[in-house]
């Protein structure tokens, strides 16, 4: 049953009437080529990145280390599975929150063989899935000029598992490390033109909130800790 | 907060002498604000050019409210074909009767809900609260807000005017929890209390920050993660959102989202940055099973239509020009009696309802610059204040105003009678103690706050001639 789509006609109709005047452009834009300020532009206002890998990594390491986000490059999944260890001994968790993907997988095959898991499927208990001491899942991308983790509902094992355990834990490879959001859209265009995942995310570091006095309390909603597993 | 009876120039006037006299709340806000600063001043010297980012800004929110049909009616078409459904409400009776009345045919019972200004506008949560429905606030600043009962003091930081002791002390009196004077603690209690309203809802209620045209998303901004929680968990989401709040392409929001971060809060990028294209699609493993957009007008078309300020509706809301008025810092975001505080408020909320009776607040300005200085999209927002006082005045010209240039000029053509009233002039001085105690005092508003000014015994004419027939006799006695 529908409940109608309301005064659309209306509305529309009076955003025409209203824009019969078109309003004078009081801050064009200096450098845009053909009149419109083109995403490929951007680059050349914001934060600088630099060129090279190396100095794209660099960049991230250092936001990383500002953000509160734990980055650790691991040299192979062993190195990896050891860093997961100490996480979870440390943390003294007893279930951990995975989804599908290649190297989930892969790392859910040398995970603490105490350690539960909980594998993400449609339909899962929402309860079970709060009561997880972490959340492991892939993502789509690393941003260098801002530090953050992309994910999506189709890289990450949907919407929440990224947000809701108190501990996300991301295993990503260099090579999907990107300059900026700009490359970062075009590299999700490219991927998904079949059609979107209906929820992209740039997560960029763990929750936070500066809301009592602007003092920085980490943990607000979401998770109080984002670690990054970096492979080569 | 004190409650009012009368206008809202009234309710202006007494909470800004209230607010302009209570130091220890002007402190708090201060301090708050001198944080801010730093870190935007930190972040805004790494942009490579941010006038040059802040000029493309302003030329794509130009371009997006200039076609903002086409646009419009773009995101629909591609919303909708992911499984979306928009409502197109003209105001805000309108869309709180779709929300209610969705609500009660999918049978709700709980309602969790992010941060929306949209929210606040048209008293969501009032009309929610009164039909039954348990709504719970999400965003920590909202959720204190929601406690204390008290609409948000800043549209980007609700609850900046509270000290640590009174949050904690309101928690202490509406949850039993422990005194603390520690910001974590407090934090950690209301993730407790929070995190079970997220799992029981069924239905989430988020505004937005941008609308994308070209991919039929919306984009939520956010530090705390309960927008995400709010969006993924509740099987209907409904999304409230004003129509300006438009970019044509999803690409626009690398420039955007840095853009907002640093002008809002000083950061290189908000916590959570996420883009919402439907309800959940087939293959993903959760999400709504149903997205409602609705797409609120209450009156934006009227200050759309008008070419001079359509570039308020540039706006994305970020704060900045709260976080750097002089005026807000004295009087405080709950003085300005609107959903939106601050200049950028004091510009649009005459066009939303009626400038005649919000035109006091063009006036809550020293026209300093600072706000159009500081916004990442360009907007002139103090020339617009000066707009806002012509166009309130040729609409009514003020009662009285006529007959003051009237008797002036009929003064200032006749010397004689104009050397009469020099001469009467002192009088005044010795009369007007006389009317402070006058109930109606017609100079009430004048001497409350500044002095009366005394007129000298003698005027400059009388002075001057003196001085010059002194000076006549002076020479007259050397030459003989």
């Amino acid at each position: 049953m529908s409940l109608g789509t309301g005064d659309r006609t209306a509305i529309l109709g009076r955003v025409k009437e209203a824009l019969r005047i078109e309003a004078p452009l009081k801050h064009p834009a200096e450098r845009s080529a053909g009149g419109e300020p083109t995403t490929a532009h951007f680059r050349e206002w914001l934060p600088p990145v630099g060129g090279s890998l190396d100095e794209r990594f660099e960049l991230f390491a250092r936001l990383s280390e500002t953000l509160k986000s734990e980055l650790h490059p691991c040299a192979d999944m062993a190195e990896a599975a050891v860093i997961l260890a100490g996480l979870a001994k440390e943390g003294n968790w007893k279930t951990v929150a995975l989804h599908r993907g290649d190297l989930i997988d892969a790392l859910a095959e040398v995970l603490p063989p105490e350690l539960e898991t909980m594998r993400l499927k449609p339909g899962y208990d929402k309860d079970q899935l709060e009561a997880c001491d972490a959340g492991i899942t892939e993502c789509d991308l690393l941003v260098a000029q801002t530090g953050s983790v992309c994910v999506t509902s189709k890289s990450a094992g949907g919407r929440v598992l990224s947000v809701l355990p108190p501990h996300h834990i991301v295993i990503a490879r260099r090579s999907q490390l990107v300059t900026d959001l700009t490359e970062a859209y075009a590299s999700l265009a490219a991927k998904y033109r079949d059609g979107y995942p209906s929820m992209i995310s740039f997560i960029t570091g763990p929750s936070r909130t500066g809301d009592i006095e602007r003092i920085l309390v980490l943990g607000a909603h979401g998770p109080k800790r984002l670690t990054i597993l970096l492979l080569p | 907060m004190t409650t009012h009876a009368g206008l809202p120039r009234h309710q202006f006037q007494q909470d800004a002498n209230l607010t302009a006299n209570d130091g220890p709340r002007r402190e708090a806000v201060r301090k708050a604000l001198g944080n801010y600063q730093t870190a935007r001043n930190r972040t805004g010297a790494t942009f490579t050019d941010w006038k040059s980012a802040r000029n493309a800004a302003a030329t794509i929110k130009h371009e997006a409210l200039n076609h903002l049909d086409r646009y419009l009616e773009e995101f629909e078409q591609k919303f909708t074909a992911r499984g979306g459904k928009v409502f197109w409400a003209s105001d805000s009776k309108q869309a709180r009767d779709y929300i209610l009345k969705l609500a009660k045919e999918k049978g709700v019972r709980s309602i969790v809900k992010s941060k929306a200004m949209t929210g606040e506008e048209i008293h969501l949560n009032e009309a929610l609260l009164e039909e039954g429905y348990g709504v719970v606030e999400s965003d920590l600043g909202e959720y204190i807000q929601q406690l204390k009962g008290e609409p948000p003091y800043h549209f980007v930081f609700p609850c900046m005017h509270l000290r640590r002791d009174e949050i904690s002390d309101l928690f202490h009196r509406e949850l039993g929890t422990a005194q603390t004077n520690s910001p974590e603690e407090l934090t950690m209690i209301a993730r407790r209390v929070l995190r079970r309203a997220y799992v029981e809802a069924d239905m989430g209620i988020s505004g937005a920050n941008f609308i994308v045209a070209d991919t039929g998303m919306i984009s939520i901004t956010e530090n705390e993660g309960n927008a995400r929680l709010t969006v993924g968990l509740p099987k209907i989401h409904v999304a409230l959102i004003g129509i300006e709040k438009m970019v044509p392409r999803l690409g626009d929001l690398a420039l955007f989202l840095p853009m907002l971060a640093t002008a809002g809060t000083g950061q290189h990028l908000t916590g959570y940055n996420s883009m919402y294209g439907g309800p959940r699609q087939p293959g993903e493993t959760d999400g709504p099973e149903e997205f409602h957009v609705v797409f609120l007008d209450n009156h934006r078309t009227r200050l759309l239509a008008d070419p001079e300020q359509r570039d308020a509706l540039h706006c994305i809301r970020c704060g900045a020009c709260l976080n750097v008025c002089p005026i807000f810092k004295n009087i405080g975001g709950h003085t300005y009696g609107t959903t939106y505080q601050g200049p950028i408020g004091s510009v649009i909320t005459p066009h939303f309802r009626g400038l005649q009776d919000w035109k006091h607040l063009s006036g809550a300005s020293s026209l300093c610059g600072a706000c159009t200085e500081t916004c990442p999209v360009g907007i002139d927002i103090h020339h617009h204040l000066l707009h806002n006082r012509r166009n309130a005045a040729a609409q009514k010209p003020a009662s009285g105003e006529g007959l003051l240039w009237k008797a002036f000029v009929f003064l200032m053509k006749r010397p004689a009678l104009y050397r009469l009233a020099t001469k009467f002039a002192p009088l005044g001085g010795l009369l007007q103690p006389l009317l402070e105690h006058v109930p109606f005092n017609p100079l009430h508003n004048w001497t409350e706050t500044r002095e009366f000014p005394q007129a000298p015994l003698r005027s400059f004419r009388d002075q001057f001639r003196a001085h010059q027939a002194a000076k006549t006799s002076q020479a007259k006695g050397g030459a003989r």
